[in-house]
């Protein structure tokens, strides 16, 4: 909480549904209302270059229309990844942290449907980090709430913010 | 190319004809049902980025409520019914005869009583709509969410089966005058319920 005091006056930045963005440190990189969406934040922290991406759907392979690269998490990630190279990060002082993927919606018939998309969501993120060898130091994934994700270039901390629940920090 | 891309004005004004109607019955059943007055905007067509959507209602973190239909019949389409959250307290307050200003939190009971407004209101918009239009729809039991707009409403087209980051929308707000109600309510035909929609009013997509 201090931490989010004592930055206020850095660069912020948003990022928007099916969008992802690259920035170096001071900055801080935002996306607001993840519900089964999932937001992947990428730091290296020798650098100090984080990346910020927020997806709505696992798998490009589903689908026709991929004109929005950024909107698949198996397209999204490695796109950010490699933009994140470009800039100057490396590979190896990579890592990852995680939120999102919760189901939003309760319905006494939806329970009829096996799918759940923010799971499922989640599970590409994680398939696809693994595939780039970015390890994920910490999540907050899953429930039923939606998230903020502020993510601070300066230390590499990604603050959650819920609806009635605060702000932790992971 | 998708259907909406051969829309041309009169197409928008045959679907802000179906909002003006639809929406205009839901009205008057949700002011039978609160016994107050309650007026609509002037309705909205037209294709929108998701983003933009959320725009139409308000502030990405902002809490609302969602009901939400998917309707079957003789066209696919969803149904979303949005309230602020201090609207959702209010008409708790109202449906159980409660003083205005008891209700500070959302409960089961809360929910419930949501949720059955959502089906007056939508079903009141779909008999107008299906007779305007002569066809059959029903709506499906509804499911709820309440939290920040962003996710609610992103969530509410993915967790409901529709994956394009652009829809087709048919907008209405609702608003009280003695009371601070204020609502949004969303049609969004899905594929091929466009052309049904126009052949049924004796216009054609091309």
């Amino acid at each position: 909480m201090e931490a989010l005091i004592k930055t206020q006056k850095i660069k912020e930045s948003k990022v928007g549904i099916a969008e992802w963005q690259v920035l170096s440190a001071p900055a801080r990189l935002i996306t607001l209302g993840l519900g089964s969406c999932v937001g992947i934040a990428i730091y290296d922290r020798t650098f100090r270059i984080g990346g910020l991406a927020h997806i709505m759907l696992a798998d490009s392979t589903q689908f026709n229309d991929k004109n929005n690269r950024a909107k698949f998490a198996d397209l999204a990630i490695p796109d950010m990844f490699n933009e994140m190279v470009r800039k100057g990060a490396k590979r190896h002082k990579m890592v990852a942290k995680i939120a999102g993927g919760a189901q939003m919606f309760s319905s006494t018939d939806r329970h009829l449907s096996v799918l759940n998309i923010g799971q499922r969501n989640v599970e590409m993120v994680k398939n696809t980090l693994k595939n780039l060898n970015i390890p994920i130091i910490n999540e907050d994934t899953g429930g039923n709430y939606g998230r903020t994700l502020i993510f601070d270039l300066e230390t590499g901390e990604v603050h959650i913010r819920v609806m009635g629940r605060g702000i932790k920090t992971i | 190319m998708e259907e909406w891309d051969m829309l041309n004005n009169l197409h928008i004004d045959a679907l802000r004809e179906i909002g003006n109607i639809g929406a205009g019955n839901a009205a008057t059943s949700l002011a039978n049902l609160l016994n107050k007055r309650i007026d609509m905007t002037v309705p909205w067509a037209g294709v929108l980025p998701l983003k933009e959507i959320t725009t139409l209602v308000g502030k990405e973190e902002e809490p609302v409520a969602c009901i939400e239909f998917s309707v079957s019949g003789s066209i696919m389409s969803k149904i979303l019914f949005l309230l602020d959250e201090s609207s959702c307290y209010l008409l708790i307050d109202l449906l159980l005869g409660r003083p205005q200003g008891t209700t500070k939190s959302l409960d089961k009971m809360g929910i419930s009583v949501l949720k059955e407004v959502g089906n007056v209101v939508t079903g009141s918009f779909l008999s107008a709509f299906a007779g305007f239009c002569q066809m059959s729809l029903k709506p499906t039991v509804p499911a709820f969410a309440f939290d920040m707009l962003g996710a609610v409403l992103s969530s509410a087209f993915i967790e409901g089966g529709y994956f394009s980051d652009k829809a087709l929308v048919v907008e209405n707000g609702f608003f009280g005058e003695e009371i601070k109600i204020k609502g949004h309510f969303f049609l969004i035909p899905e594929n091929e319920a466009l052309e049904k929609i126009f052949n049924s009013l004796g216009l054609s997509l091309v």
